[in-house]
């Protein structure tokens, strides 16, 4: 009824409230804190956080970057796409462009490397199947996050970024070794 | 001269050009609604990867259709008719502005036409989202605009209407709660369509020429800006018709008065910057600022939502209590009234968006946990539950009642409407849950070929994954079902629908005025303030509606839960840092 009439009371912050909606904004007020303080705890004690690293860049002088790592660590071709065997500990780079994520990665489980991605053309999604791990791929910029592969075996970069008609053909793939 | 007719079954007051208007809007939307409807069909049944129906670029561009029709043409002008009658019905006073709120509507409809059309030419398969650097036609984000500036001139025309409700009197006290959500609503999409337009103008410009770059992590934080706020206006417009509705049919007066609207203002206070969700992944942008952002500052407009949660449906069953249903802790919900259409659509969107929409939405909102969830199905499952449900059945539950109200037809087939509801929201949760448990699994939105057919490398999805996305088809099939039932009612009872007293033939319903001599009065008699209640006497606890109570408690155990399961599935994945 006063749903659509004017409230009883002239100034409605004037109207009561009962013990009901108190109690209940207390234990979602709570709740609310609880999830928002989860976030920084997670950077403190939790080991999956993305980095702030991120530098602009341009597609050209990204690629001078991705070919030299090419042209120093290649071990190998596969569908057409240089295998790539950086040292642990290095930095490792992939690009994404239409429609394909080169190169593909040879890393060694357990160890440390500061991956760094961008996009060659429109907007890419850097989607790791099947551990589940997904990046937004921005051209212009260049993220920076270090991963440390803890499980072997091979894993399938999918693009899960809208990039036109050829975006379900754009697949990577990183090789995971144990040592 | 306002003239204004009184509906006979409500009492609520029409003037003579809200009324017009407000039909016009609403079969402008229903019409988007249908065209989004028939998309998602070949949506659906191409992610069934068994059917996979329809080639890659077909698919692309039925996507994109689907997304703009759905989450922009259908929503908004459906709203622009909520808006009016929220301040001219609900204030009983003459609209403001009627020739410029028809000059809004024509651009409405000039935009929705045009940005349909570039997509049809099938050079603008660019998704609702259109990421720059990938361009689509001119004309695709100038329909756009267009459609923009004429939502920014119905939402004037409210306002305008509020101002003239208060010169001239016209109710006593405070403007009601449902027209307090709506102008919240207002707010919101004036801040949203800002945003809009500081990103489609100069992206506008660049497909035709005239700017050189658009920086591609600039547009994606600019345009959620629009993209997020603008599903905040859907929220704060399908709780106030909730509002609405337990008014409507309960007789219920809000619990309190100061607790609702203080939500409302939550979600005014907190929302900007809600693209935040949107480039939790992105490189460029601090944690700071995406933990800051992404929770709506400490999740304070995520409270406005639990708030409304639990005054929706307890202000219901007061009322209901106060009726005599105070059987145990759920007679007042299990005498309610199952059967109209109005009440189960209204409560089966309650239930969804809080449940699976809200949950899902705050679960993958947070920052590291975005990094299992970003752009995989699992996104559209959860906006199909607070947009495609939330809003989208909160609004046809609206339109049962105002097919009598405002079109003054009965319904037609009531049957068909009676179940719409139940066929809908099975369909969708069927959906939305093995949609949520493909996208946990990993699969990929807006992608046409699961299989990745062609492709040099490749790759398979576990077998689980294929059942996962075979059963949302199968729920997603259904929906459609639901959706089109809701416009055989609809439509039928424009056209075919037995005619109510006060009617004057078939064209009213599209939005022709009726007879003139229906409107025989000139100044509505002053609204008065909602009679004060007498204090009563609560339990030993105090509650006044324990049975919501233990449903907001229900959620909040399942919140809990689910969300640290995605931390726990968060903490199994590759160390990032």
């Amino acid at each position: 009824m006063s749903s659509f009439l004017p409230p009883s009371e002239r100034i409605w912050w004037n109207t009561p409230i009962g013990k009901q909606e108190i109690v209940w904004i207390g234990i979602a007020l709570v709740w609310c804190l609880i999830m928002f303080l989860m976030m920084p705890y997670w950077h403190i004690y939790g080991k999956q956080n993305l980095s702030n690293e991120a530098y602009q860049t341009t597609p050209a002088h990204y690629q001078v970057k991705v070919d030299e790592m090419v042209a120093k660590y290649k071990v190998g071709e596969e569908a057409g796409i240089p295998v790539v065997k950086p040292p642990a500990g290095s930095d490792v780079y992939m690009l994404g462009r239409l429609w394909q994520w080169y190169p593909i990665l040879e890393l060694e489980k357990g160890q440390s490397y500061r991956l760094h991605l961008s996009s060659m053309d429109w907007n890419h999604g850097f989607s790791l199947q099947p551990v589940n791990i997904n990046l937004q791929v921005v051209p212009g910029y260049e993220m920076v996050l270090t991963v440390t592969p803890d499980t072997s075996g091979e894993f399938t970069v999918v693009c899960n970024e809208f990039c036109g008609i050829g975006h379900h053909l754009m697949l990577g793939k990183i090789y995971v070794k144990e040592n | 001269m306002a003239q204004f007719r009184v509906c006979p079954d409500s009492g609520f007051y029409f003037d003579k050009s809200a009324e017009s208007l407000m039909k016009a809007n609403a079969v402008a939307g229903a019409v988007a609604l249908l065209i989004a409807g028939v998309l998602a069909l070949g949506v659906i049944l191409t992610r069934w990867q068994e059917v996979h129906l329809l080639p890659a670029d077909l698919f692309y561009q039925v996507l994109t259709a689907h997304g703009i029709n759905a989450l922009i043409f259908w929503v908004i002008f459906f709203e622009i008719a909520i808006l009016y009658f929220a301040s001219s019905t609900l204030l009983r006073t003459r609209l403001a502005a009627p020739r410029w709120a028809w000059a809004g509507f024509a651009l409405m409809i000039i935009g929705a036409v045009m940005n349909n059309i570039a997509v049809l030419q099938g050079n603008s398969s660019v998704m609702m989202t259109s990421y720059a650097p990938m361009q689509a036609a001119p004309h695709f984000y100038l329909g756009l605009i267009l459609f923009a500036v004429g939502a920014l001139i119905g939402c004037f025309v409210f306002l305008g209407t509020l101002v003239i409700a208060k010169e001239d009197n016209t109710y006593e006290g405070s403007i009601p709660l449902v027209t307090f959500g709506a102008l919240t609503a207002c707010i919101i999409a004036i801040f949203t369509i800002a945003s809009g337009a500081i990103i489609l103008v100069p992206t506008f410009l660049w497909s035709i020429g005239y700017i050189g770059h658009i920086d591609a992590a600039m547009y994606r934080v600019i345009w959620w800006a629009m993209g997020h706020s603008s599903q905040q206006i859907n929220v704060a417009a399908h709780v106030s018709v909730w509002y609405l509705i337990i008014g409507v049919l309960f007789n219920a007066r809000p619990m309190s008065e100061k607790v609702s609207r203080s939500a409302f203002l939550l979600y005014i206070f907190f929302l900007q910057l809600a693209s935040a969700h949107h480039i939790l992944v992105d490189p460029g942008i601090s944690s700071e600022w995406k933990v800051f952002n992404t929770s709506y500052a400490m999740y304070l407009a995520v409270l406005a939502s639990m708030i409304h949660g639990l005054t929706v449906p307890g202000s219901m069953e007061v009322a209901q209590r106060a009726k005599g249903y105070t059987k145990g802790m759920f007679e007042w919900l299990r005498k309610a009234p199952w059967g109209n259409p109005v009440f189960s659509g209204f409560f089966f969107a309650l239930i969804i968006f809080g449940f699976i929409g809200g949950i899902t939405g705050v679960v993958m909102g947070t920052e590291q946990i975005n990094i299992i969830i970003h752009n995989t199905i699992y996104v559209p499952a959860h906006f199909h539950a607070t947009v495609a449900v939330g809003t989208t059945l909160t609004f046809m539950a609206l339109t049962y009642l105002l097919i009598p109200l405002l079109f003054r037809r009965a319904l037609f087939l009531p049957w068909m409407a009676r179940w719409q509801p139940y066929v809908f929201s099975a369909g969708m949760t069927l959906m939305i849950l093995f949609m949520l448990g493909a996208g946990t699994l990993g699969v990929s939105r807006r992608h046409w070929d699961m299989d990745f057919t062609g492709a040099m490398l490749s790759f398979e999805y576990p077998g689980t994954a294929y059942t996962m996305m075979a059963v949302a088809g199968i729920g997603g099939v259904l929906g459609v079902l639901g959706g089109a039932m809701y416009l055989i009612v609809t439509v039928g009872s424009l056209l075919f629908g037995k005619k109510l007293d006060q009617s004057a033939g078939l064209f009213q319903s599209f939005g022709v005025p009726l007879a003139s001599s229906t409107y025989d009065v000139v100044q509505p008699e002053r609204l008065l303030m909602a009679p004060k209640l007498t204090v009563e006497e609560h339990g030993s606890a105090g509650f006044e509606a324990p049975g919501t109570f233990v449903l907001a408690m229900a959620l909040l155990v399942c919140f809990v839960v689910y969300y640290y399961i995605n931390w726990d599935y968060l903490a199994s994945v590759w160390p990032l840092s």
